[in-house]
């Protein structure tokens, strides 16, 4: 899976979650859970969803990695290739 | 013969529309089927029945609009004699009519011709002086009669003047509308009135005690270490589970307020839920008490994405016995709630937070949490509410025991 990709699926789940924003508008350093106000039950709901989406173990201590665009992407793509 | 009613979803429902009947005259009834499709303002709704019989007749059709209670078919249990549908009865709060409200919303639903009121001379006199009709009280005297103190209140309602522009905007919507900005007003309506009616009639006080949580959060991270992604937990499952304990200890709170303190049976938790659009919803974790922490959890799991598209059951949004609100991640440090009517009590969890803390003359960085209870001061007092917070704390200090 390519940067690109796992980008777009991140959106994609984001999207699912707060229907009426544009993620794709989000700055890489931005809080994605404060920028789209995202509560504490539905970011536990997208990090399942994007850990079953790629396929991918997200412990929760490293749900700190998650917070903001740039880290998270680097995160997951640094998962996906293992 | 039963009458089954349309059911009270909340303080905040006065009607409903009877979208489809799911069970036809004829059918085979069982407790817990679901019977009919509600529309309210929380969106269409699952009602259950609960009692066993066989369905008679059906009495309103399928889009009627109709006020709360009304009976909307008749369930043959082989008894001869009719009585009312039992369960929401008990747990349902009773209809209090106000008057205005009424002759709003519902013109029809008047006392049948023929049937004497019951009512004290020197109350019908005030009624007439103060053009009150009637029909429309409900009596608090011996045997149902009206007496002097339900005219006044009467009177003393109607005169108030939140009341009308509170209610108005909602009664003019159809609910029916299925346009998302109709249905949001119909939401920011039904929690207008829900909580006017809690300030203007709940006396409130307030307590508030700030706990140590690093035990709880520890108990939680060791608990999902052994949890696939799936099935962890969320600190709000035990905080929950925290509070069904206390209120175990503290039963004055899991009560209701109708014509004095009524304790209930069981602790149904009600979790608010806020819904992206504005307005939130409260459904209950039925028998939070007897449920695990990894049960409370999947029932939240379950509940939130429902309670979220707006695809509640009638038990869920109608049988909570005490409320708690929680500000979760980021947010507030604290949240002072408002008492939903009947319920006395409600507990407010503000963002857990890692503060400094004093123990046994040491001072520490810890994560703590503000924990606030409002309370109904007609029902219990500070004394009660107090030991309540000390019994919840004393659990959260002990995860463990959940």
């Amino acid at each position: 899976m390519t940067e690109e990709e796992i980008k777009k699926t991140v959106f994609q789940l984001l999207q699912r979650i707060a229907p009426e924003t544009d993620p794709s508008r989000l700055m890489p350093e931005e809080n994605i859970r404060e920028a789209l106000n995202i509560d504490s039950f539905d970011a536990l709901q997208f990090i399942v969803s994007i850990s079953e989406k790629l396929n991918v173990d997200i412990p929760e201590e490293d749900y700190g990695k998650t917070s903001n665009l740039k880290s998270l992407l680097a995160y997951l793509e640094k998962k996906v290739k293992k | 013969m039963i009458k089954f009613q349309m059911p009270n979803l909340g303080a905040d429902m006065e009607a409903g529309t009877l979208v489809e009947w799911r069970k036809q005259t004829g059918e085979l009834l069982h407790r817990g089927d679901i019977i009919a499709d509600v529309e309210t303002q929380k969106g269409l709704i699952e009602i259950e029945v609960f009692e066993e019989g066989t369905l008679e007749k059906l009495l309103v059709k399928e889009g009627e609009k109709v006020p709360v209670g009304t009976v909307l078919a008749l369930i043959n249990d082989g008894k001869a004699e009719v009585s009312e549908s039992t369960i929401p009865a008990e747990e349902v709060p009773k209809q209090e009519i106000h008057p205005i409200e009424d002759r709003v919303e519902t013109p029809h639903e008047k006392i049948e011709e023929g049937e004497r009121i019951k009512i004290s001379p020197l109350a019908r006199k005030i009624a007439e002086a103060n053009q009150v009709d009637i029909s429309l009280l409900k009596g608090t005297g011996p045997e149902g009669s009206i007496v002097k103190k339900d005219v006044e209140e009467a009177i003393s309602e109607g005169e108030k003047p939140t009341q009308e522009p509170v209610k108005k905007p909602d009664e003019t919507k159809e609910i029916s509308a299925k346009p998302a900005t109709a249905n949001a007003n119909a939401m920011r309506m039904a929690v207008a009135a829900a909580m006017s009616k809690s300030n203007r009639e709940i006396p409130h006080y307030y307590l508030e005690k700030r706990m140590d949580m690093s035990k709880a959060m520890d108990w939680v991270k060791e608990a999902n270490k052994e949890r696939p992604i799936q099935k962890r937990l969320l600190p709000v499952a035990l905080l929950i589970k925290a509070v069904a304990k206390a209120l175990d200890e503290v039963p004055d709170l899991n009560a209701t307020w109708e014509n004095g303190l009524q304790r209930k049976n069981e602790i149904n938790i009600g979790f608010v839920v806020s819904l992206r659009s504005g307005g939130i919803v409260v459904p209950a974790i039925l028998q939070t008490d007897s449920k695990t922490v990894d049960e409370i959890m999947e029932t939240i799991n379950d509940l939130i994405p429902r309670a979220r598209a707006f695809k509640l059951r009638s038990s869920e949004l109608s049988q909570s016995t005490f409320t708690i609100t929680s500000i979760g991640e980021g947010g507030a440090d604290k949240v002072f709630g408002l008492i939903y009517p009947p319920q006395v009590g409600i507990v407010g969890f503000g963002e857990i937070s890692e503060q400094p803390f004093a123990e046994d003359g040491m001072l520490g960085i810890r994560p703590v949490v503000d924990v606030t209870l409002a309370a109904d001061h007609r029902a219990t007092d500070g004394l009660i509410g107090s030991r309540f917070l000390a019994a919840l704390n004393r659990y959260l200090q002990n995860p463990e025991e959940l």
